[in-house]
């Protein structure tokens, strides 16, 4: 049976209802496609940093060093360790010997003093990866105007000893070994003092908590989803206040009695970076912790039960193993969040320049962002460079770190049947 | 049936499991317990410490140069200084300072002031002419939160700029951020196919992962440069607030389509169905039917989003520039409540200085205004959500 006049109206719209659809679907399509436009710039824009032409000058040019023809690179520790004996100044020299005799040291390091304090290269101008790869004629024309003496050189900035030496002023030597030394001493305190109390609120407001919807449950609860929120920053100024003011004895060190004569006991310690960074991440930690514990079935805690278990044996030889691939993932991911975290770390107090490496609890610190930080801050263009490479280290541990997270997901969910 | 009677030895057994598993049990419960009483600790904590050095930021005497000087030596019981006719005016209960003693003001004329000397404890002593005068203030709370200017040398606390700025960085933000991030969501939610979906996730939640240290990088040397190649560098300045929104908003597009797309799967495929069936098409199902069922998601995604813009500090702190500007003009150098609070601290502060106490309420401002945010979109979620069965 036709209806005419439904049928006349339905149909012409019909073709202009169907291409608005397919517009609609395009700018979806496009909005996703920005996404991964924007990832694959940053990682191009930072590769593009990271590898590039440099002009420099030695003050002794490494071809000066060559014994025999054989470039200074593949010269014996032995050799390297005569070098230095020809070259250095015996003042320094007899410091260095009295760290340790030179022949016994090793090639990298012997070949790394060479370069400090001997070649001492001097970066003149930089050039991106675009650019090198692409005006290479300008460039050259250019350096041979402005810098007669230098010699263009394509070189990676992240290099073995862009990782193994320390932090220096002179963009030439400077590496991030205090800074991702640093990282680490943090991150470890964080998840030392933030997964235990974690996980442990986790199970109390899961297994404990559960049925006695008291007041002082549901003012727990609703208070860690309102911290998942608070902006980092407040974190800092928090720990700023409490462990590097309040209780700065303890974490100085003062009351372990470890601040040498004549130090001011600061508070500006990766002790305090530490538990500053575990406040931070104890909210997503317990929000995890408690999704992996809620996802146990009840069947298992049941039947534990049902054998005469009392809760906190169900707990912890049931209801914590089963958890446990969830609680790791999500522990993972807040360690993930707290290697990246700058803020709060500069406000706690993070060094702007330190080139020991930090040797406990106690110690100064700087971290890889920050380093990456003060280096992108500065107006040098060589510094942006370092900081690209600076940041490709930083992306390899959490890609590592992620990874990491992944495998061992797979792995419990693989065991768990 | 005769219940059996238990042994000496089962007794024995049931004796043991009721004493000591229980004192443990309890002693289990009230180490949890604490465990969870520690985030409570850290919001008392947070408010506490914010309230408490904020108290001292509005309570804290500043001396403010009146332009003023002694026109004459007075000695130390003298109850009328004479003064120059320059500088502020003065008035009666003001207080003043000259070199270390402070006195209150009881009469004013034009060349003379009648005061009560030795204030606030200071011993009263004489005074060369041609000494400067400060009168005290204090940062009141009105000029805190709408005087124009922060320029803490010349003791002026205004928080508008930074204010300002926050702002206009998260409205670019929200610009970017709202429609990338529905638009993602709706594709993944209403059209993407297995394979995209197995594709876009990860590389959303690589975006989210990604430090803000890094997109800072990001913003500083690819996002300017191409501003100023488009709009002309004399419009562009090196730090712009523009190029800081715009990664704010690259930063916060995963955590807007997460959400979302969390909401719109949840509105049940029958709904979807009855669409179709009526014959509509896929985007008008989706425009008219699923988004406005899954409202409430969006919106909290949404108010989520700007809390999280409103406390970003590192993209703000390397992009947008350093020095407070009140301006309306997104390629200009301003600088947020976070940069501030950021560059303040990373300088030599002494903890007795206005500028430590300075950062405490800017702090507690910025904690109040995203705790608000969140329990709004709290909120939000309960009042507009739609239950299906």
């Amino acid at each position: 049976m036709k209806t005419n006049g439904a049928e006349d109206l339905f149909q012409p719209n019909l073709p202009r209802r169907h291409r608005i659809g397919r517009w609609g679907l395009i700018l979806f399509q496009i909005s996703t496609l920005v996404g991964i436009v924007v990832l694959t710039a940053l990682v191009l824009n930072v590769l593009n940093r990271t590898f590039g032409y440099v002009a420099m000058t030695y003050q002794v040019p490494p071809e000066a060093l060559s014994i025999n023809g054989i470039p200074v690179e593949r010269l014996h520790p032995l050799d390297l360790a005569y070098l230095l004996r020809q070259h250095l100044p015996p003042d320094l020299l007899a410091r260095l010997e009295s760290e340790g005799p030179l022949e016994q040291r090793d090639r990298r390091e012997l070949l790394d003093l060479l370069t400090t304090k001997v070649m001492r290269p001097k970066v003149l101008e930089t050039w991106t990866l675009a650019q090198s790869l692409f005006c290479r004629q300008a460039i050259q024309t250019r350096v041979a105007r402005l810098y007669p003496d230098a010699r263009l050189v394509f070189r990676s900035w992240l290099t073995p000893e862009f990782l193994t030496r320390p932090q220096s002023s002179r963009p030439e030597f400077a590496g991030v070994r205090t800074a991702v030394l640093g990282s680490l001493w943090v991150v470890a305190i964080t998840i030392a003092f933030a997964f235990p109390i974690g996980v442990g609120t986790a199970i109390y407001l899961e297994e404990y908590a559960k049925g006695k919807d008291t007041w002082v449950n549901r003012i727990i609860q609703t208070n860690i989803n309102n911290l998942a929120g608070v902006p980092s920053i407040i974190y800092g100024i928090l720990g700023l206040a409490i462990f590097v003011r309040a209780l700065a004895p303890l974490t100085s060190g003062a009351i372990f009695g470890l601040v040498p004569e004549g130090a001011t006991a600061n508070g500006r310690t990766i002790l305090s970076a530490g538990l500053t960074l575990g406040l931070l991440i104890l909210p997503i930690i317990i929000i995890n912790s408690q999704e992996a514990i809620r996802a146990v079935p009840k069947s298992l805690r049941l039947a534990s039960y049902a054998l005469g278990a009392t809760q906190w044996q169900t707990i912890w030889h049931h209801v914590l193993p089963s958890a446990m691939p969830g609680i790791l993932t999500g522990t993972i991911l807040a360690m993930s969040r707290a290697i990246g975290e700058t803020a709060p770390l500069i406000v706690v107090g993070a060094s702007t320049f330190i080139t020991v490496d930090p040797t406990g609890p106690f110690s100064k610190f700087t971290t890889l962002p920050i380093q990456i930080y003060q280096w992108t801050a500065r107006p040098q263009d060589v510094f942006r460079h370092l900081a690209a490479a600076a940041i490709i280290v930083l992306l390899v541990m959490l890609l590592a770190l992620n990874a990491t997270a992944i495998i061992l997901r797979n792995r419990y969910a693989k065991r768990r049947g | 049936m005769p219940v059996p009677t238990p042994t000496p030895a089962e007794d024995d057994i049931a004796a043991r499991l009721r004493s000591r598993p229980r004192r443990f049990e309890a002693f289990i419960r009230w180490t949890l317990f604490l465990a969870a009483a520690l985030s409570i600790f850290t919001t008392i904590g947070i408010v506490y410490e914010l309230g408490r050095e904020s108290l001292n930021f509005f309570t804290r005497q500043l001396w403010e140069d009146t332009n003023k000087q002694l026109a004459a030596a007075v000695g130390p019981t003298d109850t009328v200084l004479p003064v120059t006719r320059s500088g502020a005016a003065l008035h009666p209960d003001d207080t003043i300072r000259v070199e270390e003693e402070v006195m209150r003001v009881l009469a004013v004329e034009p060349t003379a002031l009648t005061v009560a000397r030795g204030q606030q404890g200071t011993p009263a002593t004489a005074h060369a002419a041609g000494l400067d005068i400060y009168r005290g203030t204090r940062v009141s709370l009105v000029e805190f939160f709408t005087g124009t200017q922060w320029a803490p040398q010349i003791g002026k606390f205004g928080m508008l700029p930074l204010l300002n700025a926050t702002l206009i960085v998260t409205a670019i933000a929200m610009i970017v951020a709202l429609p990338l991030g529905l638009g993602i969501a709706i594709y993944l939610s209403e059209y993407a196919s297995d394979r995209a979906r197995r594709l876009l996730k990860p590389t959303l939640e690589i975006l989210a992962g990604v430090p803000t240290v890094v997109y800072g990088y990001f913003a500083l040397t690819l996002v300017t440069p191409l501003l100023r190649a488009i709009f002309g560098k004399d419009v562009v300045e090196v730090y712009n607030m523009a190029s800081a929104g715009i990664v704010i908003g690259i930063l916060v597009i995963p955590l807007v389509s997460s959400m979302s797309e969390d909401a719109l799967s949840a509105v049940p495929q029958s709904l979807r169905h009855a669409a179709y069936a009526l014959g509509a098409t896929k985007l008008e199902t989706a425009l008219q039917v699923v988004v406005p069922a899954a409202f409430s998601g969006i919106a909290a995604a949404f108010i989520v989003a700007i809390s999280r813009a409103i406390g970003e500090t590192m993209i703000v702190a390397l992009a947008a520039g350093a020095g407070p500007n009140f301006t309306f003009n997104p390629f200009e150098a301003a600088e947020t409540i976070t940069g501030h609070i950021v560059r303040i601290s990373s300088g030599d502060l002494s903890y007795d200085s206005i500028d430590y106490n300075s950062i405490f309420a800017l702090g507690l401002v910025l904690f109040f205004m995203t705790l608000t945010l969140n329990i709004i979109s709290q909120r939000v979620v309960r009042k507009f959500r739609q239950v299906y069965d």
